[in-house]
């Protein structure tokens, strides 16, 4: 069982554009999991029924059982966030400011305070339009973004793989280059970037690239609207031929893209013709260099 | 007036907007343009500018005073965020994780962990022709953005000259740095594009506005396709949607080179017209409530 | 020496687990005593943040000389792995704990 993990430095790049294509192309073998869990926007093209619900804890924030509470104001003392109110004669806890570091429920003297687990979002297993299945999540508002949630929804999509046979795991990866991106590298088999020739383009993708070499991931790269900029896309493909990157390939700017997108399609579906031989060669190109390693 | 440019995902055309709008606005009126998107500011690649400030800023963290430790490991304990760690006869700071939250410092029965400077980021102050630029950038390695947030929103509040307008790019998505980032502004206007995928952001970052009592407008980018869903959606919901930008390669292209879109094409400076007279009006009826 | 293994199981068989910070189990094989004893470490998947640090703290109180893992530690946990006095061997990803002591025997890991 192999895994593979789109990521993109920054967002907008259409790197869930690309997971969907594939995900239409590899339906027979593959189960798919979107860690893209700030934006969980890979079912908005897959349409997955949801077979299973659950909901996600992460974190704590404090909170003042009022009828406890003695008006002391101690809490108040030692929060750094100005998390605490003054309501009448007790004080409460303002969630949306309180960081749930618990020093407050440390010091109270009457033990009024408890930290409590915070339901911060819900993880789905699903099975798509595609015909595959797809792990997934969503997080709820202001909640914290971390690398639990996107190990919770690789380790669904795994587990699926493996009871129902399936050869690959393809994973919608968070964008940026902080924990969740870590969370969503670790353990993968292959990393696909998709970048797009601009300034901030390039600059993400250095960062990104560091990553997965930092983890000895085969990594290949994608450069999407490649025609947008044909310099700075050639500074790209030679900035990766020089850093051992074997696989790089391009998408030209499309308006396929976008109409697709708008009527909620995957690209394949929208235009087979043209996009199913490209992403079925992409494909190969991605399973194949797997096995040369 | 302080107005934040938000989005629901990234890639919407949020820093776009701000630039261009920042410095389109600074030829008549003064501009001050925030960076607050502090992991990855990217305005600067649009407005070049003379550097007239840099500030490095820090956060408070812990530190080990081996001496007086009596490694009783309460400070590990006490750790919501795995930043100290007691390994054998050591303790170990990581001071990526920590919260600043002092209690592991506070609490120490000895003493043995004082808080120290660390540091957390910079805060650059550029001025390009008549804009006035804040930038605030994240040193790499650093996870927190919060605190530099708020240390970049205190700098514009502390310089001497008060701006008629500030633009506040803000981060995307709707986590823990956007709330931030726009908790003070008095507007926030959010940028979303006419796809499924904008529409639901949008939901999202619409719920959070709500949450947090904001003021919001809303920008459609990249419209041609014709999604009406998303305009629905705004209609049901009673939001403002103030200007409309066309899904054009041109816009792409300049964007790709670190070029301002508004001098090269007039529909879009169009909008930006509208834009700015909105917020005038908002202006007007402000002073006419107070 | 005291060999440590992220593992995915609790014994010779088990597949290596790739990751460090959220790695299920950590195995310890003492090559003087022939014993491998297992650590579960699964309630890891309970921590938002600093899961690197925290499985690290965890092998740490194990006292290991080398570390056996796939793709190796992130940054945070790395931070702290630098301040023991540990071997660290990665690219055993895909084999079976056995096959990765082997490996490491015949040197043929990072």
């Amino acid at each position: 069982m192999r895994e593979i993990v789109i990521i993109s430095g920054k967002g907008g790049t259409g790197k869930t554009s690309v997971a969907a294509a594939l995900a239409f192309i590899t339906s027979d073998n593959t189960v798919m999991g979107d860690c893209d869990v700030d934006a969980a926007d890979l079912h908005l093209i897959l349409q997955p029924d949801i077979l299973q619900r659950e909901d996600f804890f992460s974190g704590v924030k404090a909170e003042i059982d009022r009828e406890i509470c003695i008006g002391c104001g101690k809490c108040d003392e030692v929060c750094r966030f100005d998390a605490l109110v003054v309501e009448g004669s007790t004080y409460r806890v303002e969630p949306l400011r309180c960081e749930g570091c618990g020093y407050c429920s440390y010091v109270c003297p009457v033990e009024a305070i408890r930290l409590k687990e915070q339901n911060i979002g819900e993880c789905y297993i699903s099975r798509t339009r595609a015909g595959s299945y797809l792990a997934h999540s969503r997080l709820g508002i202001g909640a914290d973004n971390s690398g639990k949630l996107v190990t919770r929804v690789k380790r669904d999509a795994r587990l699926l793989a493996e009871r129902e046979n399936k050869e690959f795991i393809i994973i919608d990866g968070s964008p940026g280059i902080g924990c969740p991106v870590i969370a969503s590298l670790s353990g993968a088999d292959f990393a696909l970037i998709v970048t797009e020739p601009t300034r901030s383009g390039i600059h993400d993708l250095k960062r990104v690239l560091e990553l997965s070499q930092n983890f000895g991931i085969p990594t290949g790269c994608l450069i999407n609207k490649n025609d947008i900029n044909l310099e700075i896309a050639e500074e790209i493909e030679i900035f990766l031929h020089e850093n051992g990157i074997r696989y790089s390939g391009v998408i030209p700017y499309d308006i396929d893209f976008q109409q697709a997108l708008s009527r909620g399609q995957s690209i394949i579906e929208y235009n087979p013709e043209r996009w199913k031989p490209f992403f079925s060669e992409l494909w190969n190109k991605i399973s194949e260099r797997e096995e040369k390693l | 007036m302080r107005i934040a440019i938000a989005s629901g995902k990234g890639g919407t055309g949020k820093t776009t907007l701000s630039v261009n709008l920042a410095r389109y606005a600074s030829l008549s009126r003064r501009t001050l343009l925030a960076d607050l998107d502090v992991e990855e500011p990217n305005s600067g690649v649009f407005i070049g500018g003379r550097l007239i400030t840099e500030k490095e800023v820090f956060r408070q963290v812990p530190s080990w005073e081996e001496k007086r430790c009596t490694l009783c490991g309460k400070c590990s304990e006490y750790c919501k965020f795995n930043a100290v760690l007691k390994l054998g006869g050591k303790i170990v700071i990581m001071p990526e994780l920590c919260h600043s939250c002092y209690a592991c410092s506070e609490l120490c029965p000895e003493n043995a962990l004082p808080m120290v400077s660390d540091p957390h980021g910079t805060i650059r102050h550029y001025q390009s022709d008549t804009l006035n630029f804040i930038e605030g950038r994240l040193n790499i390695g650093e996870e927190q953005a919060p605190p530099l947030i708020r240390e970049t929103i205190k700098y514009t509040e502390h310089l001497n000259c008060s701006f008629e307008l500030e633009f506040w790019d803000s981060p995307p998505g709707t986590s823990c740095p956007v709330i931030t980032a726009t908790s003070e502004a008095d507007l926030v206007i959010l940028v979303t594009e006419p796809t499924p995928f904008g529409l639901y952001d949008l939901q999202l970052a619409v719920e959070t506005m709500k949450k947090l009592g904001k003021q919001t407008a809303v920008i459609v980018n990249r419209v041609g396709i014709g999604n009406e869903e998303l305009f629905s959606y705004c209609a049901e919901q009673n939001l403002s949607v103030w200007a409309t930008i066309p899904d054009s390669r041109e816009i792409a292209e300049l964007y790709s080179m670190g070029e301002l879109i508004y001098p090269k094409i007039k529909e879009y400076r169009d909008s930006l017209d509208v834009i700015l007279q909105r917020i005038s009006e908002l202006e007007s009826q402000q002073c006419v409530k107070s | 020496m005291r060999i440590a293994f992220t593992s995915r199981g609790r014994d010779w068989d088990a597949q290596i687990d790739p990751r460090f910070g959220r790695t299920d189990y950590i195995l310890l094989y003492d090559e003087e005593n022939d014993k491998l004893t297992a650590q579960d470490n699964r309630d890891i998947h309970n921590v938002g943040h600093g899961a690197g640090p925290k499985t690290a703290e965890k092998l740490f109180g194990m006292q290991p000389d080398v570390l056996i893992t796939g793709n190796g530690p992130g940054g945070n946990a790395q931070n702290i792995l630098n301040r023991m006095n540990i071997e660290i061997h990665t690219g055993a990803g895909g084999m079976t704990v056995r096959q990765a002591y082997q490996a490491y025997k015949d040197n043929k890991l990072r």
